[in-house]
């Protein structure tokens, strides 16, 4: 009777970890032809683009630090902020996907006080959509995920506001939602949604538009200074500008395989 | 030793407690469904009524992954056979355009507070 | 058991109503935290976690040191250590009810928090750390009822509990252990980007956490006369000032890495935190005053005849606990963000209503705190 029953959860034993570990194994591919959203390890999310949509396997941006006038400046923080219900909040707990910095803070390690008088002294910052996002490694609920074209994404229906992307951004790309935006926004943009207190926020590439066939909105108001494309289509206007001029990235070092390129 | 007197009230006042919701209603009116503004000119839902009356919750959140984490913005209609974007303010709201007359009137009589319009606005703006 | 703590006398139920006093406050500051956000706390954009997220990570510390008990007496049979076991053990669990409550206070969005098991994410070490911190907090709820039980009874624990002790041991390390991998895997943060921040935090862990258990032993044996044996606390002060030089020693590991190799993004926070950093260093004297408490600290306690002197021993562990908080609970963080990865610097000094909260939070653990050793002192009288 006692080696029956022994025998018996032997089986049973050994079928459990064969049938957890089958589904499990599936389930838990983490990266490279994840389909949707993995069960356990964050994955990158499939593009189920409809026929009218901007398409690419790797989204990038080239920055032209020479064309990047006041104007040019001013028109793509305000575009991106106005069709986005960024709000303007003073002080510290400021929100901006995309802004003016100087090129000293962009370029930490690249810098130097030698620079020739007509280099540009500042440039724009956004999210650079890593290739190897800290973020997305870091998040706890997966509320921020890349998608197969390489643009990093929010959820901002999932975020929980624990600030942990915030904390492994190394380009101070991501702003938090310390209190309700709605007050702060002086026109709503009726197309896009706000977000609500205690969510993270951030550039998105204006995935929202590619997804109707327009280019982000930003490229659009830049008179020629950003460009927009597909880093993977050696035809792309992007990969032009990067075979002729001389380009950096913002830390290359740590890896984060950071996808918006500055022409200087 | 064992204080029946202590017991008898704590359990007296768990009772009550407990069947607050009950007597709490005695007297209040019956439920009734409440009357909702019909779409002026769009005859035809993306489905049909019943489905969206008990379902359109749950439709709301799977077209909320399906467009932000998924990027496919096309629903392909069972009904209809027609295809409509997955958007609450740009599809469902372009007919049902009065939000209080609308989605307020139920979701006020049966107590839900759904958060949708903490960020998604009303199209015509009334929950600035 | 429980009924234990609902006797007692007025001193003890005056201290409750303290507490309670305290909960209320925090209650009505979190209260505003709720409806306002995040916004009412001292936290920016640059600077994105403060006290609360600080709070948490000392405490992850002081919960682990119940291992440094438990170590002497199950792996090396030191059994004078059997009779303060269970506040070890209990002050595990008002310690990790503690860091939880203050994860809960940091979240945005609070009513979404179980989206971390709805959507769980092993890539991200936050997952872990709910993982190994609500374990701990079961672990200790079980290994000290169940002791705590049998000792009432005067019976032996069963022996499967044995496992769960041992089991105990390892799991005291990966707290503290996956809390430092909270902040030290992530790119573009300087001052935590060394691997040996897990060994430091475990290091000032050891000392802070029993050179707190001394402290609150001490003030049962004032209000209970609670007898923890002789000379037992002494051999843990050796514990407290041997771990506090093994901390200095690293942090002096640290010093030399970053100063020696001049790498300006890894230099720029220990700057900012021990000399100021472009004229801006509100943790300045806060550093020195943590540095000159451990060193005096150590001084004092280092010697074994100060350790046998009750006064000292108070004094050395006041001075070591407190220097332990400073530097965890007050510069860890705040050190981390300051200057930005852009390099930009932003201050972080917490505000009235975050300090309010914290508050409320840390009377809630003290709540559980008297409540569990009153029990477990009130179980030992009765056996004696």
């Amino acid at each position: 009777m006692k080696t029956l029953r022994r025998d018996f959860l032997k089986i049973a034993a050994v079928a459990a970890l064969g049938w957890g570990v089958r589904p499990a194994a599936e389930l838990m591919a983490a990266s490279g032809g994840g389909k949707s959203e993995g069960l356990f390890f964050a994955s990158r999310h499939a593009v189920h683009a409809g026929p009218n949509a901007l398409k690419a396997t790797r989204w990038a941006m080239v920055i032209d630090t020479a064309k990047l006038t006041e104007e040019v400046v001013a028109a793509a923080v305000t575009v991106c902020h106005t069709t986005h219900n960024v709000p303007n909040i003073p002080g510290n707990q400021e929100l901006k996907w995309l802004w003016e910095t100087s090129m000293e803070h962009l370029f930490l390690d690249n810098h130097h006080e030698y620079q020739p008088e007509a280099a540009a002294k500042s440039a724009l910052a956004l999210c650079n959509h890593c290739d190897n996002p800290p973020c997305v490694r870091v998040c706890p609920t997966k509320a921020t995920f890349q998608r197969e074209d390489g643009i990093v994404m929010m959820d901002f229906h999932r975020c929980i506001g624990c600030r942990y992307c915030m904390a492994g951004c190394p380009y101070g790309s991501r702003s938090f939602n310390f209190k309700d935006p709605r007050p702060h926004i002086e026109k709503i943009d009726l197309d896009y949604p706000t977000r609500t207190k205690g969510v993270v926020e951030k550039c998105e590439f204006c995935a929202e538009r590619l997804a109707e066939g327009k280019l982000p909105s930003c490229v659009e108001v830049s008179e020629g200074a950003i460009s927009f494309g597909d880093l993977d289509d050696p035809e792309s206007e992007v990969r032009q500008l990067l075979s002729e001029r001389f380009s950096i990235r913002r830390s290359p070092y740590l890896g984060t395989k950071p996808c918006v390129y500055y022409l200087v | 030793m064992y204080d029946k007197n202590k017991i008898l009230i704590g359990l007296a006042v768990f009772v009550v407690l407990m069947t607050y919701p009950f007597w709490n209603n005695i007297g209040s009116a019956a439920y009734q469904r409440p009357v909702l503004e019909k779409p002026k000119f769009a005859k035809e839902c993306v489905e049909g009524v019943e489905f969206m009356r008990t379902e359109h919750m749950s439709m709301l959140n799977e077209w909320r992954d399906e467009v932000v984490r998924g990027g496919d913005h096309e629903y392909h209609s069972t009904a209809t056979h027609q295809v409509f974007q997955k958007s609450l303010s740009k599809t469902c709201m372009k007919c049902h355009e009065n939000k209080e007359q609308f989605c307020d009137k139920c979701h006020a009589t049966v107590s839900v507070n759904p958060y949708c319009w903490d960020c998604h606005i009303d199209p015509k703006g009334e929950n600035k | 058991m429980l009924e234990k703590a609902v006797t007692g006398t007025k001193v003890y139920w005056g201290w409750i109503a303290f507490l309670l006093l305290l909960m209320s406050v925090g209650a009505a500051c979190y209260w505003q935290q709720l409806s306002h956000g995040l916004t009412i706390t001292g936290m920016s954009r640059d600077v994105s976690w403060g006290f609360y997220i600080a709070q948490f990570t000392f405490l992850v510390g002081v919960a682990a040191s119940a291992v440094m008990l438990v170590i002497p007496k199950y792996l090396h049979n030191y059994q004078k250590f059997g009779k303060i076991l269970i506040l070890g053990e209990f002050n595990a669990v008002a310690m990790v009810i503690l860091c939880l409550m203050f994860i809960v206070a940091d979240l945005g969005s609070p009513e979404r928090l179980m989206n971390v098991l709805l959507h769980p994410t092993p890539n991200s070490v936050l997952f872990w750390d709910m993982v190994v911190l609500n374990g701990y907090l079961l672990i200790n709820i079980l290994v000290g009822w169940v002791t705590l039980e049998a000792e009432r009874k005067q019976v032996a624990p069963p022996k499967w509990i044995k496992f769960f002790i041992y089991l105990s041991i390892p799991w005291a390390v990966s707290i503290h252990t996956v809390t430092a991998f909270l902040y030290c895997g992530l790119p573009g943060r300087g001052y935590w980007l060394t691997a040996v921040l897990a060994a430091r935090f475990l290091a000032s862990a050891f000392a802070a956490g029993p050179a707190f258990l001394i402290l609150v032993t001490y003030i049962a044996k004032v209000f209970t006369g609670f007898d923890p044996g002789k000379g037992v606390l002494a051999t843990l002060g050796k514990t407290v000032v041997y771990a506090m030089c093994v901390n200095l020693f690293l942090l002096l590991c640290e010093v030399f890495v970053v100063f020696y190799s001049q790498i300006p993004s890894h230099m720029s926070h220990l700057q900012y935190l021990f000399v100021g950093y472009h004229g801006h260093g509100v943790l300045v004297p806060w550093m020195w005053s943590a540095m000159i408490m451990a060193v005096v600290g150590i001084l004092i306690l280092i010697v074994p005849k100060n350790r046998e002197q009750d006064n000292l021993l108070i004094i050395g562990c006041l001075l070591i606990f407190i220097g332990a908080w400073i530097d965890k609970g007050l510069g860890m963080i705040g050190g981390g963000f300051v200057p930005n990865p852009l390099h930009e610097i932003t201050e972080y000094v917490p505000t009235q209503l975050e300090l309010g909260v914290s508050l409320g939070i840390y009377a809630t653990g003290f709540l559980i705190l008297t409540i569990l050793y009153k029990v477990a002192i009130g179980v030992k009288q009765e056996v004696e």
